[in-house]
């Protein structure tokens, strides 16, 4: 079970196992967690936790919710993550041998069935009577929050059959990939018979930062543009005159590419034609193409 | 109608960097002016049986009913083209197949798959489509997305919640509201617009467009829109050197002429000749 531990400057105070579904935190005695400081609102914030995940939520706090020295409103929350409220600490702490869901937990496809949608849509509505605008969004972040909860109980489950049917690696948390409406029935027994390890959790964030790579450039040496000088900025660049010879400058991870894409004869690379495949260039490599002449060179 | 020689069409499916088998399928045949492209989901191998059948049925079946129906057609109980009724009726035949198959075997439980299928016909095309696979439209220097994701996302960038531009970062990305095979009943969108020669149409998974920019797309398409083979590999490798995280996936189907269907019995004649 994930739990918070409270401290304040750096002496531990109590250890909070998440057990229920609704921890609250705030300065009333009503809460869950009571703290009784005056920086803290009464009712300051709360945790649902959902199978292994859990989630902070402030509660329109005086004074705000920070994690990792960020206000939030809301927050999954991660392994380690510290959430401070006035001179108070709390540290969440994972349940130990559970995976935190990642961002690359969620990345497979899984269908969110409207009616399952519908039925958190009531129970907020239910919970948060004339709420409106405020009860539609919670509805929709509980409908989030539970897809995601079913992906991650669904990783367990949306195995990949090729892989080895090994001890769990570390990384053995994803390959999520069932309709979060229909998983939790179909789930049990399916788990009982898979019991491989899931497919590798790529490390990246969400949206993949192109890694930088040096820049390529090509200089005119023969015909009338000749000394004229072009930088490789784009994916992909053009080159030749359409009809008689047409080639295509790629730029990769791996470095520059010249693939033919038409006329009848190949460009040539340094006095040999390239043929049909894509040809990686090197520096100062001289290519010849309907005609012309012109060197490739990495920029600095 | 015999569309060999009016539609150029390619395709590729790549299981990507990450993982290590395709969920995805697609299937195109010229003649009838059909393509289809799915992106399975379900454990085991559940995912490409899921977009497996959804290809193989619409195709074989679309390819039966267009030997005796002509889609251009208006059907007069329903004053709809028969385009549109073929397609819905094909897309819930798959659905029911899918659906049946995952209820009745516990190794699918569960699977589905999303759904992206055009039909080319009289100078148009029929677009049909569940989830978050794609059609995108080159015409002259413009790419525009036509098919509109069923997805969580897409439904909070249309109530206001996100910006277009915050959804590109956003999490759960992967969320589809519609698939085939999750409900005994399903509602595909189905939308026709005319077509114009030398217009480049792409279907694709999701494993496309989350790893490669629209803006990377459209350059592809329109320096290598005359190469089909090398647009398609193109737009693979792309998406692999991004990262390469999902099944790849993609379709393009190049108008090279009109395609009017056969009016009247001299019409008919003059089509026969050809």
């Amino acid at each position: 079970m994930a739990k918070l531990i409270l401290s304040m400057d750096g002496l531990v105070l109590k250890e909070i196992p998440l057990g229920k579904e609704r921890t609250t935190i705030g300065r009333k005695p009503s809460n869950d967690i009571q703290i009784d400081n005056l920086a803290v609102s009464g009712e300051h914030a709360v945790i649902v936790t959902i199978m292994n995940d859990s989630f902070l939520e402030d509660l329109g706090s005086t004074n705000g919710t920070i994690v990792n020295g960020n206000p939030v409103k809301k927050h999954f929350l991660q392994n380690n993550d510290v959430i401070e409220l006035g001179k108070y600490k709390l540290k969440f702490l994972a349940e130990p041998g559970v995976q935190p869901a990642t961002a690359a937990d969620f990345e497979k496809t899984m269908v969110l069935r409207p009616s399952a949608m519908k039925a958190v849509a009531e129970q907020a509505r239910a919970a948060a009577p004339g709420g409106g605008q405020q009860a539609a969004e919670q509805a929709r972040a509980a409908a989030v929050q539970q897809a995601a909860s079913a992906a991650s109980a669904a990783g367990t489950v949306a195995k990949d059959s090729k892989a080895p049917a090994a001890a769990p690696s570390p990384a053995a948390a994803p390959a999520a990939k069932a309709p979060a409406g229909a998983a939790p029935a179909s789930a049990a027994p399916a788990a009982a018979s898979s019991g491989g390890a899931a497919a590798p959790a790529p490390a990246q964030p969400a949206a993949a930062p192109k890694p930088a790579q040096p820049l390529g450039a090509i200089q005119i040496l023969s015909g009338s543009n000749a000394g004229k000088a072009l930088e490789l900025v784009k994916p992909l660049t053009t080159l030749g005159k359409p009809g008689v010879q047409v080639a295509v400058l790629t730029r990769r991870p791996q470095g520059y590419f010249i693939t033919h894409v038409e006329g009848a004869k190949q460009p040539s690379v340094n006095g040999e034609s390239i043929g049909t495949a894509p040809h990686a260039l090197k520096d100062h490599d001289v290519i010849e193409l309907a005609g012309v002449k012109m060197e490739f060179f990495v920029k600095g | 109608m015999n569309l060999t020689d009016a539609l150029e069409i390619s395709s590729c499916t790549d299981p990507g960097i990450v993982r290590s088998h395709n969920e995805d399928s697609v299937a195109a045949d010229a003649s009838t002016g059909l393509v289809v492209l799915a992106d399975g989901m379900g454990g085991y191998n559940a995912g490409e049986v899921a977009s497996g059948m959804a290809t193989t049925v619409i195709k074989a079946e679309v390819a039966q009913i267009l030997g005796n129906v002509e889609p251009h057609l208006v059907d007069e109980k329903t004053n709809k083209v028969f385009a549109e009724l073929i397609l819905r009726e094909q897309i819930r035949k798959a659905n029911a197949s899918i659906y049946q198959a995952a209820q009745s075997q516990s190794q699918y439980a569960g699977m589905g798959t999303t759904l992206v299928v055009c039909l080319f016909y009289d100078n148009r095309v029929m677009v049909g489509h569940l989830g978050d696979s794609r059609l995108y439209r080159l015409r002259g220097k413009t790419l525009k997305q036509i098919t509109r994701d069923h997805s969580l996302l897409q439904e909070q960038i249309d109530a206001g919640l996100l910006t277009p531009e915050q959804a590109k970062t956003a999490a759960h990305k992967n969320l589809v509201t519609r698939a085939l095979g999750i409900d005994p009943g399903i509602e595909p969108e189905l939308h026709e617009y005319s077509t114009q020669p030398d217009d480049i149409y792409l279907l694709c998974s999701d494993g496309l467009c989350d790893m490669v920019s629209d803006e990377d797309i459209a350059l592809t398409l329109k320096a290598l829109g005359r190469h089909l083979n090398l647009a398609t590999q193109q737009l693979v490798q792309m998406a692999n050197d991004n990262g390469g995280r999902d099944n790849v996936s993609v379709i393009l189907v190049r108008i090279l002429r009109e395609y009017p269907a056969a009016r009247g019995v001299v019409g008919k004649f003059f089509a026969w000749l050809k």
